[in-house]
């Protein structure tokens, strides 16, 4: 008897047809980004990136994801312990809340946030009062980019702790510990992985966020533009090399986050082989 | 040091787990909370604990000893507990989970790391796991995982040390060892020990006292052999081991059932009576106050003595009886063969009884 797939032919057949598609769908327009960004060479190259714009969106881009990271850390352990450690009504609410930010486009999120701290906004109008403006600045760019990667923290988490119950902690209650010395000993190392990997998940996209930054940024060159931005403005401008040359950064974040992610799931099976 | 737990209740959600209860350890007891699941042991212990609260009866407290410990928190309650699937600290070595306690107590008391390494090693060699101390829990035994959480609930010198079914998920041979273990601890270092087990033996084996509880309510607190040989009620008797159970109608001294009749001094009417197994005599020929036919299908041996399962028309479920080898081989018991039961005695709970009452028939 033989198994579906089994056929050489068949096998063959749709290895080729993945290896097609990935080279075609994934890798060639990685290649080509690099390759248009180097097309006038090093030099242009160079000056692109030390482009005064430029240097202020990577600067920008690298002050939100420096800010969006701690602030969705500590959020996240919070919401996941709150959630796996506690029984109070309204607790399954509070999980399918938790993923509002995935279910809702960006660009809404934009726009929600515009209208409520916007000057005219119910929020933003009152704040305008004391003449705190958060839209159409950096700290409108950190709040939109909190609420769109606000989930991954929390959802790498749950299960984990979930899975792993509550005995542990309740083991080190029994015998003395402190909370705070319960999370930093017992909690904490059980979690650290899945952890690590919700802040690699949120970095990338901290960084990478176009919709719901683009609405609420303004995209003023030097001041609230971010890399994402920055590429979409560069080539309006038809400079298509700097736009590539932008781009060309962005990828290497993604790549470089990509590395990291994979070695961390490799660090977890062999973890798990070892067990 | 004693435990003494007051109109102690507990409701979760609609469903109450535990009735109003009162119950006395004394200093130095291994006391067994036995209980199907779902009677209420497990919540009991971890009330005692302070894993759990107890609703606010009136009057409600845990006493350890002279100290109320009603509203003290589980970390200063100074108790040992040892959790069902021992739920020791994955990431760390069993010297670290074993040193725990101790490291984690604040500064000003916390003893040095000489004389912590010093406790735990000696803690390590008393649960005979000297050479596994750099080793992580994922690569002991379920019986050696067990007894590191024992050094680890030890470790801090409790007054009190609570087990939540201890041995459940071992095997028979490491469970009989750690038991007979336990014991010999408990009666070395001289603390008080509450066990919760569902399986009576054990608690019959290792108990001082047994405290046998279903539905959230204690049902009879007794030493092993009373409990064994007075039941207080039925759940009790059917709970601690196999019943034999015959109904009948009584009538001018003599209960039948079908062609079965016993002579017994009962008022006429229905009646139900419950032996043991080992309360059955197996004959070869009816005797004068007892005509109960039973054909056999199947004998076992088990140990020191033989498992025989009899069945009969006028039986409603088989009856299980043990026997010596001796008697065993003197009948010559095959399966199909035809033999008469005389019950060397039997048991009967009224609905207003309290007490079992019991019948000794003499031959």
């Amino acid at each position: 008897m033989q198994r579906i797939g089994d056929a050489p032919r068949t096998r063959r057949l749709l290895v080729g047809l993945a290896i097609v598609l990935s080279v075609l769908f994934l890798l060639l327009p990685l290649v080509a980004i690099f390759a248009q960004a180097l097309a006038e060479g090093m030099a242009v190259f160079w000056n692109n990136l030390s482009d005064d714009y430029t240097l202020a969106a990577i600067g920008l881009t690298l002050l939100v994801a420096a800010l969006t990271i701690p602030v969705n850390l500590v959020f996240g352990v919070f919401l996941a312990w709150l959630v796996t450690r506690f029984s109070f009504p309204g607790r399954r609410l509070l999980q399918t809340f938790i993923d509002i930010p995935f279910a809702v486009s960006p660009v809404v999120a934009g726009l929600i946030y515009l209208l409520l701290y916007g000057s005219n906004g119910w929020i933003g109008s009152w704040l305008d009062e004391y003449d705190i403006q958060l839209m159409f600045a950096w700290p409108g760019i950190v709040l939109v980019t909190i609420f769109v990667t606000c989930p991954f923290v929390a959802r790498e988490l749950i299960p984990l702790m979930q899975a792993q119950g509550a005995r542990e902690e309740e083991a080190a209650v029994t015998l003395g510990a402190s909370g705070f010395t319960i999370f930093r000993r017992v909690t904490l190392p059980n979690i650290k992985w899945a952890l690590l990997y919700g802040v690699i998940l949120t970095n990338a996209r901290a960084v990478g966020e176009f919709g719901a930054v683009s609405v609420v940024s303004g995209s003023i060159r030097g001041e609230t533009n971010t890399l994402p931005l920055h590429v979409e403005l560069l080539y309006q401008d038809y400079n298509t090399v700097g736009a590539f040359t932008a781009a060309a950064l962005l990828a290497l974040i993604a790549l470089f986050t990509l590395a990291a992610k994979a070695g961390l799931e490799w660090r977890a099976t062999r973890r798990e082989q070892f067990r | 040091m004693s435990i003494r737990l007051t109109n102690i209740a507990k409701t979760f959600g609609r469903s109450m787990a535990l009735e109003p209860l009162d119950l006395d350890i004394a200093d130095g007891e291994l006391v067994g909370l036995l209980g199907p699941s779902g009677s209420g042991k497990t919540t009991l212990l971890r009330i005692i604990a302070g894993l759990e609260q107890a609703d606010r009866t009136p009057g409600r407290a845990i006493h350890f000893g002279e100290r109320d410990v009603t509203n003290v928190h589980v970390r200063d309650r100074r108790i040992g507990f040892v959790f069902q699937h021992y739920a020791l600290f994955r990431h760390m070595s069993v010297f670290d989970n074993v040193a725990f306690g101790l490291t984690a107590l604040p500064r000003r008391s916390r003893p040095s790391t000489g004389e912590i390494r010093a406790r735990v090693n000696r803690l390590l060699e008393m649960v005979r796991l000297e050479e596994f101390a750099k080793r992580y829990p994922a690569q002991l035994s379920g019986g050696q995982q067990q007894r590191v959480s024992l050094a680890r609930a030890l470790a801090l010198k409790p007054d009190v040390l609570l087990l939540d079914e201890p041995f459940g998920a071992l095997d028979a041979k490491v469970r009989q060892d750690l038991r007979r273990w336990l014991r010999h601890l408990h009666d070395e270092l001289g603390f008080t020990s509450v066990f919760v087990t569902h399986d009576q033996e054990e608690a019959l084996e290792l108990s001082d006292r047994v405290v046998v509880m279903s539905n959230g309510r204690i049902e009879q607190i007794d030493d092993p052999d009373t409990l064994y040989r007075q039941p207080a009620n039925r759940f009790v008797f059917e709970f601690l081991g196999d019943v034999n159970r015959l109904e009948g109608s009584v009538r001018d001294g003599e209960l039948t059932c079908g062609d079965a009749r016993l002579s017994v001094e009962l008022p006429d009417g229905p009646q139900e009576l419950l032996m043991r197994p080992h309360e059955l005599k197996l004959l070869e020929q009816p005797s004068a106050h007892a005509r109960l036919p039973v054909t056999v299908t199947a004998a076992s041996p088990v140990g020191a003595e033989v498992r025989v399962e009899l069945v009969a028309d006028w039986l409603p479920e088989p009856w299980l009886a043990t026997l010596r080898h001796a008697d065993f081989e003197r009948l010559g018991i095959k399966r199909g063969q035809r033999l008469f039961v005389e019950p060397r005695r039997w048991h009967r709970f009224g609905e207003a009884a309290t007490r079992g009452e019991q019948t000794a028939i003499v031959s």
